[in-house]
């Protein structure tokens, strides 16, 4: 890398630093919630929010309507990834799941919302002449969005189910695609495209978002190749914030830890196999 | 009523505190930086559940959402007492309220030995003692039993000079049975309600057959806006009792909620589940409390 290569990244990389959060929840009005494939794209102004770091999340919550859907949910606020940050407009890439997406994916603009955060930690640098790959599957490419901004466009391998949802892909740069039906991009999972990537890339440090299958699969290869890796995990919340304890996967060296307050972004080599509960989103 | 609040011999700002095991100080502080110490939501902390020996608590999963409420199998994860001790505790003798430490013992001895290391700590204002958890079967069966819960207080009473509150089960069948059995035995004040016991299934897979709990502790307890009619019929019931003073807790979202219990004979109000949806949520009902009372 020559000194002047350098000197353009490292600003970029300075805002990789974990922010504190507001006390108090706030409120923020929706810009947008647009349509992108079966995603949605949300936009809010957050004039009072501290300028998150890629791989930090929000709990956001509706100011009107949050509660009475399916089952009389949602009740708590749902953890959303920042998807991006400018001049106080922060972004949320949407997949309605269930009863608290569902609603949020309904906003319009005008509409309020209830917001704390920035929370949890953030994807940090790669070390020096190491080379950034970011690996996501489904809407586990919110955060990588944010992050591939900071990072000055690094390659991205992303898988999803099929075609419909590989829209998601054009928010993103320089994409290389698998979809589990083949119906665009290569057919399979997007750890096989990793694993030739590793082949002829010696110096990468690896970026991670998915559901838990592709997650451990990436933390094996990485494991086995001793690549470094970063992975932001997921976990049923009620807070976000460190109080209910809800959150926790097992840590490597035994305990738990917990993905709020001690990830979402955890180093790969912090965990134990990662698991999906039964009935989680597979 | 008057500003500030005497409760067992401390001056709290105001009537709303936390309740146990559902704000962590300490992760806060990370979490919200200077701000948590210059505007902290409770008139004193109440720490989370500690044990004699550390516990990880439950495997995950340890949340399930309902109506309204919240089902929590977090099992207790804990540092232990001497961890506890020597860690937690010179973090939270900085903050700017007074701190009560909740502790639970599986026997009767271990409660013993909780309750006479916190009585020698001058950064602990009071002692809550938790023979409720529903998670942990010694906690139901202890705290449901007006029995064990004499025997309890006539082990633990003598120890200490400090305050010792006694949280109460609402999965007994009658609360102020015990209620009475612990104001008995020399309790200086009583809190309830604990959750109540609860389970879930897991969601239903679209041609697997029978499914399983949920959650990773089998049962869980409910909490939140769906048990708030709950908390204020035993809070009623135990505040006209007893002449110790009452914490009254349970699905309190609002200044209104927390008025009902300090209504109803609590002397304090603790919020629990709703800090979960705004962590100063606890700041803002005790300054609306405020404001209603001086509109009166
Ligand atoms: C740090 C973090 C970042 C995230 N970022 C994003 C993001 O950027 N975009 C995005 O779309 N999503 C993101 N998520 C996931 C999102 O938070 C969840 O999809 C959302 O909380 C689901 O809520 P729901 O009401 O829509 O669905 P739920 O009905 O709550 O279902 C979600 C899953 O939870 C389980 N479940 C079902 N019923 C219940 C119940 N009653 N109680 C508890 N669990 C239940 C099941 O496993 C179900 O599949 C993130 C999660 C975390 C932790
Ligand atoms: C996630 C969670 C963890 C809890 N942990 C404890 C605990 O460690 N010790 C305890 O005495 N009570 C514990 N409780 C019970 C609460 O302190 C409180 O009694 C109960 O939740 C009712 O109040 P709420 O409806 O305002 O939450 C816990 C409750 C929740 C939701
Ligand atoms: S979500 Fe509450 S501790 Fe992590």
């Amino acid at each position: 890398m020559s000194p002047n290569e350098d000197h353009a990244t490292a600003p970029a990389y300075e805002r990789l630093e974990r922010a504190t959060a507001p006390l108090e929840r706030r409120l923020v009005s929706v810009i947008a919630c647009e349509r992108v494939g079966p995603y949605r794209l949300l936009r809010v102004v957050d004039p009072a929010g501290p300028r998150p770091a890629a791989g930090q999340f929000a709990m956001l919550a509706t100011a009107e309507r949050w509660g009475a859907g399916e089952d009389e949910r949602p009740y708590l606020p749902r953890a959303l990834s920042f998807a991006g940050w400018a001049d106080g407009e922060a972004s949320f890439l949407l997949e309605d799941v269930g009863p608290g997406t569902k609603r949020l994916c309904e906003l319009r603009a005008g509409e309020e919302l209830w917001m704390l955060g920035p929370l949890g930690t953030c994807f940090t640098p790669p070390a020096h002449g190491r080379r950034p790959l970011l690996v996501g599957g489904g809407i586990g490419i919110a955060p990588l969005i944010f992050l591939q901004d900071v990072l000055g466009k690094p390659a991205a391998l992303l898988g999803f189910r099929d075609r419909a949802h590989t829209l998601g892909a054009g928010l993103l740069h320089d994409t290389r695609l698998t979809t589990d039906d083949g119906s665009e991009g290569r057919r399979g999972v997007v750890s096989e495209l990793l694993s030739e990537e590793l082949d002829h890339e010696e110096n990468a440090t690896v970026y991670a978002c998915g559901p838990p299958a592709m997650l451990e699969a990436v933390r094996a290869l990485c494991a086995a190749r001793s690549v470094p890796a970063e992975l932001a995990l997921e976990a049923g919340m009620a807070c976000g914030f460190g109080a209910c304890y809800g959150c926790v996967v097992p840590r490597r060296d035994g305990g738990y830890l917990r993905v709020c307050v001690d990830g979402p972004v955890v180093d790969a080599r912090e965990l134990e196999q990662i698991e999906a509960h039964v009935g989680a989103p597979a | 009523m008057r500003h500030p609040v005497s409760f067992l011999g401390l001056e709290l700002a105001h009537p709303i505190i936390n309740g146990s095991g559902t704000f962590d100080a300490i992760a806060a502080r990370a979490v919200f930086g200077a701000e948590l110490d210059c505007a902290f939501p409770f008139a004193a902390f109440v720490s989370k559940t500690i044990t004699l020996r550390a516990q990880d608590g439950n495997p995950p999963p340890r949340l399930w959402e309902t109506a309204s409420g919240l089902v929590n199998s977090i099992g207790l994860p804990n540092p232990g007492l001497d961890a506890y001790m020597s860690r937690d505790l010179p973090q939270l003798s900085t903050l700017p309220v007074p701190l009560i430490t909740n502790v639970m013992g599986s026997t009767i001895e271990e409660f013993v030995d909780l309750v006479a290391a916190c009585s020698e700590r001058d950064e602990i204002a009071a002692i809550e003692l938790n023979v409720s958890c529903p998670n942990v079967k010694t906690g139901l069966d202890l705290g449901s039993d007006p029995v064990q819960l004499g025997q309890l207080l006539a082990a633990v009473r003598p120890l200490t000079g400090k305050p010792l509150i006694v949280k109460l089960t609402p999965n007994c069948a009658d609360v102020v049975v015990c209620a009475k059995a612990a104001a008995d035995g020399g309790a200086d004040a009583l809190s309830l309600i604990n959750t109540l016991r609860a389970m879930a299934l897991a969601p239903r897979v679209v041609g697997a057959g029978r499914v399983g709990p949920w959650l990773g502790g089998g049962t869980g307890g409910l909490s939140g806006a769906a048990v708030r009619a709950v908390a204020l019929a035993q809070v009623a019931a135990v505040a006209r009792s007893v002449d110790v003073p009452v914490v009254g807790m349970g699905g309190v979202q609002r200044a209104a909620h927390a008025r009902d219990l300090l209504d109803a004979g609590a002397t304090v109000v603790a919020v629990g589940t709703e800090s979960f949806r705004d962590p100063a949520v606890g700041a803002r009902i005790a300054q609306e409390l405020l404001a209603s009372r001086s509109s009166v």
